[in-house]
């Protein structure tokens, strides 16, 4: 099959067509717009064209205040919101040099693994859709609800959730939340199973994702490509297990690595990784030790209520908090997650005032969607879509 | 000295404080470096764990590619490209690479002072090709420019933007003037062989486009 | 009074009148009817309710009014024609599918005749191939639309439908050899009446599928890629291509397209039943009721035509059903594994039941003459 996709046609005189898979496209995750040059229905050179979403984060993130950039972080990877919020404000403790309280942490990874959960049963679920089973596709997605009021519960909202703070997390995880995350995770892994049954071993859809998009382990270092798309290469480079940080050190889950680096080993990660993020959450549930959720250093976090209307310290503090925005020292910090796409890095440096001079986000799939052409040339039209599926773009992540 | 030049400091300068503690050893990483090249290393420090470096423009693709061939660094994985605009110093301009080895576990950030008339490096495109639309973001947002790259179109921003946005002295509220309507018939014109890089209708940016 | 019998007695009026009931009747109604079943066996599937809210006043009717809601959006809508389009053949090109779809029905029984009267609208000695020769030009809908459309994602999806629908009708008409050897001819109503006898002394019907599994695996297969139907929709891509060939049509124009693929549905649905399933023959149920070892129920003559004409109705809904069931369970095949489904296993299936059949038939004949 490999071969017969570089036969050249008969020279009848025709000319190539260009398509353009244009910004609005149903299977564009977002908007992209590839523009393709097709021998019949044999793509021969594809660009990739970005930039619809592109809101200025790091312009904004410069000219506010460290604590009011959370919630631009919400809205990068708007399928796991919390990781983004994770990360940004890892990258900030960092250059503080806080201690974040270890139930604070722990209620972190929680949220973090949740997130990871729906970030992936969008992409499959969204990758299963584009290949034919919708059927899939909504069965992920009540799945997904079920995390989302999960997430709702303990944030106010789906998804500009705004959870993290520097030094902690905003609130406590909620008094019943850890019976209700019981319950949903059974639904979660119901759904999943069912899913997984429809389609798994259905010869259609391997016969799709197989041996589709193939890009080889030393090609995918050489894109910079982190995260599931690494590991379905066969590389078990996991930021959780390689450059450990929260209480990840101190939760057992394995990596589920690929072998060929195709789609369907993409897809296969991805599943596996919801299943031992199901698992990190129950044990990270059973070690939750009691305890504050934000660090009570005067320098972030704003004092309690009665302090700020009695004394002056208090109201001071709380002033310069809430006016100038946390003061870290001159310095520079990088701080990775993982992400549910990769390496999900934040750069963070100060001049000593409130606002950042520079707060970079790194975007994981940035590297994706540049790999894209040259993982379809020489693929079919039909291909594009679970290939461009398969790389979980999310345009608020690319694009910032 | 090497400490200080290499990390961004606050806005007032603090003259030498009094009798600065003694400069501790350097990591090995960056002793590897200042053993191979000198004098090009301007400085390093490891705050916050992060180890660091700052090299000279000049020459600066021999470094990289030492980084990445070297067995003892084997720095295989570009993570990230940027630059940062420290407006009123000297130099100006900073680009700042995340290089990251999956063998040997260590990171390390590579930053590179550029001046603000004339801001160029050399592209490291060949080197890691992760690297092509990193420089094109860092190309549009701040004007640097990167010599050896074959497409330095802009990325994120759409044809017909003005300026550099990331820079400090582009205001974040300024307005764009208007792009007129492009006429749809030019879209199909196919009078020659499709050429990917440049669309018939997108006019080619050139490298003049640098002082804002 | 003898005008209007003299009338009725007129084959061609008795043509006439039984296209008004079974076309506009039974298949039209159905097809609207599915257009909604669709999304509520869909939504059933998917775990959610589907379609409920087009209401009059406070009546809701479980999503009924969703029929005539979309009826009247289609009309009203604006027909936009593409700028460049050739507006003749964009025009015309839905007409061809819906053509090609409700012809099938010209020669379906809907109930065992009754003297010299056929429920059917004719019934030509050439029968199937009649149909499969007509419903070839349903290709011409799906080319005519996509290249009319002067868009390139239509020019992708006419292409496609034009190769699977040209392959998928010959594996349609091979895996169809077999029946017609079994039943020695290809007249409609032979094939059912043959399918209206039994084994084991008037105990197992010997309908299509159990004397020709492997031709009703091949026929369905065959008829869904016919029908560009999910798994084979590839032609329609709607993720790849978006709509494919159908892609610049709107309103009336969009819903003659949609009506015609489930009519023709509903057609491929009755063709399937009447080849296979016995046609409106319910088991055991003779022209004087029904009779099972010996037992006989006597029914009077219109009780059982009822009965026919229900069986049939069960049957073909049945397979609708399976059909729309299949669309939301399996993912889609690309372009070329289509083609190689068909080419590479389907032909060489087609040959070998033909084949077996024709041994079998002559070591029947050959034994037990």
């Amino acid at each position: 099959m490999e071969s017969q996709r570089h036969l050249k046609p008969l020279d009848f005189g025709s000319e190539p067509m260009t398509i353009e898979l244009g910004p609005q496209h149903p299977a564009m995750h977002g908007i992209t717009r590839f523009r393709c040059q097709l021998d019949g229905e044999v793509i021969e050179k594809m660009e990739a064209d970005i930039g619809y979403l592109h809101r200025g984060f790091e312009k904004e993130a410069e000219n506010t205040t460290y604590i009011n950039v959370i919630p631009y972080t919400d809205r990068l990877n708007y399928v796991s919101p919390l990781i983004n919020n994770v990360g940004y404000v890892l990258a900030v403790e960092k250059l503080f040099q806080v201690e974040v309280p270890r139930r604070a942490q722990y209620a972190r990874v929680i949220m973090s693994e949740i997130s990871r959960i729906t970030d992936h049963l969008t992409c499959n679920g969204a990758s299963a859709m584009e290949v034919g089973a919708m059927t899939v596709f909504l069965w992920f997605i009540k799945a997904r609800e079920h995390l989302w009021e999960l997430v709702e519960e303990v944030t106010g909202a789906r998804l500009t959730t705004n959870w993290t703070r520097i030094g902690g997390n905003a609130n406590d995880l909620p008094y019943g939340f850890l019976t209700m995350l019981d319950e949903r995770l059974v639904k979660v892994e119901e759904a999943l199973n069912e899913g997984e049954a429809l389609i798994l071993r259905n010869k259609i859809f391997i016969d799709r994702l197989k041996d589709i998009g193939i890009l080889s382990r030393e090609r995918a270092i050489e894109h910079g490509f982190t995260g599931p798309m690494l590991r379905a290469t066969g590389v078990p480079y996991d930021l959780r297990r390689a450059d450990p940080y929260l209480v990840y050190d101190e939760l057992d889950f394995e990596i589920p690595v690929g072998t060929v680096g195709d789609c369907f080993d993409r897809f296969l990660v991805r599943q596996e990784e919801i299943r031992q993020s199901i698992r990190i959450i129950r044990h990270a549930v059973e070690k939750l030790p009691p305890g504050d959720f934000h660090c009570r250093d005067r320098r972030v976090w704003m004092p309690d209520k009665y302090e700020v209307f009695n004394s002056i310290e208090g109201l001071i503090d709380h002033f310069k908090i809430v006016m100038e925005g946390p003061k870290p020292p001159p310095g520079e910090a990088y701080h990775a997650v993982e992400g549910g796409n990769g390496e999900l890095g934040f750069y963070v440096v100060s001049d000593g005032s409130g606002h950042p001079v520079k707060c970079r986000v790194r975007p994981p799939c940035f590297n994706y969607v540049a790999a894209v052409p040259e993982m379809t040339v020489g693929h079919y039209v039909a291909d594009i879509v679970p290939i461009f599926g398969s790389i979980n773009m999310i345009g608020g992540e690319l694009e910032r | 000295m090497s400490e200080d030049s290499a990390k961004p400091s606050a806005p007032e300068t603090a003259p030498d404080a009094p009798a600065a503690p003694p400069a501790p050893e350097p990591p090995p990483l960056t002793r590897l470096l200042q053993e191979q090249f000198g004098e090009r290393v301007l400085g390093h420090h490891a705050q916050h764990g992060d180890e660091t470096v700052s090299i000279r423009r000049e020459g600066m693709r021999d470094v990289f590619a030492f980084l990445k061939r070297d067995p003892r660094c084997a720095f295989d994985l570009m993570i990230d490209l940027t630059a940062v605009d420290y407006l009123p110093r000297t130099p100006r301009f900073e680009v700042v690479y995340h290089l990251k080895s999956l063998t040997v576990p260590h990171r390390l950030r590579v930053k590179v002072p550029v001046e603000a008339q004339a801001p160029e490096v050399d592209s490291i495109r060949e080197l890691w090709i992760a690297a092509d639309w990193y420089e094109r973001e860092c190309h549009e947002m701040y004007g640097i420019s990167f010599k050896g790259h074959p497409n330095l179109k802009p990325l994120l921003l759409y044809d017909g933007f003005e300026g550099h946005p990331l820079r400090k002295d582009y205001p974040k509220g300024r307005q764009q003037p208007l792009v007129p309507m492009r006429p749809v018939k030019e879209r199909y014109d196919y009078g020659e062989r499709f050429q990917p890089v440049e669309h018939p209708h997108t006019p080619a940016v050139t490298l003049e486009r640098q002082e804002s | 009074m003898t005008l209007v019998i003299d009338l009725l007695l007129n084959p061609t009026i008795q043509a006439i009148l039984k296209i008004l009931v079974i076309v506009l009747g039974f298949v039209m109604l159905t097809g609207t009817v599915l257009t909604l079943m669709e999304r509520k066996w869909s939504s059933a599937v998917q775990d959610r309710i589907g379609p409920n809210r087009a209401n009059l006043g406070r009546w809701r009717g479980r999503g009924t009014l969703h029929l005539a809601a979309d009826a009247v959006k289609s009309i009203f809508k604006e027909d936009t024609i593409p700028q460049d389009a050739d507006r003749l053949i964009f025009a015309i090109a839905p007409f061809f599918s819906l053509f090609a779809a409700m012809v099938v029905w010209a020669i379906i029984p809907v109930a065992a005749p009754i003297g010299s009267f056929r429920f059917q609208i004719t019934d030509v000695n050439i029968g199937f191939l009649l149909v499969f020769a007509v419903t070839s030009l349903g290709v011409y809908g799906a080319v005519l639309a996509g290249w009319s459309s002067n868009n390139k994602y239509a020019i992708l999806g006419a292409t496609r439908s034009t190769a699977q629908m040209l392959s998928y009708e010959i594996f349609l008409g091979l895996s169809l050899v077999g029946v017609f050897m079994v039943n020695g001819s290809v007249t409609v109503s032979t094939i059912v009446a043959n399918q209206g006898q039994y084994w084991f002394g008037d105990v197992i019907p010997k309908w299509g599928v159990f004397t020709q599994p492997l031709a009703f695996l091949m026929f369905f297969t065959a008829m869904l890629a016919e029908m560009k139907r999910l798994p084979f929709d590839a032609p329609e891509g709607e993720s790849e291509i978006i709509a494919g060939y159908f892609l610049e049509y709107s309103g009336m124009r969009w819903s003659a397209f949609m009506l015609a693929e489930y009519i023709a549905i509903v057609g491929s649905a009755a063709l399937t039943v009447t080849l296979f399933f016995g046609g409106y023959q319910v088991p055991w149920l003779h022209g004087d009721g029904f009779e099972l070892f010996g037992y006989l129920l006597p029914l009077p003559l219109f009780i059982v035509t009822a009965l026919q004409i229900l069986a049939f109705v069960v049957k073909v809904v049945f397979f609708c059903w399976l059909v729309i069931l299949i669309r939301w369970t399996v993912p889609r095949f690309r372009f070329d594994q289509i083609m190689e489904l068909g080419w590479k296993k389907m032909l060489p299936l087609a040959l070998a039941n033909m084949l077996i059949t024709a041994v079998w038939l002559l070591a029947w004949d050959h034994w037990h003459l």
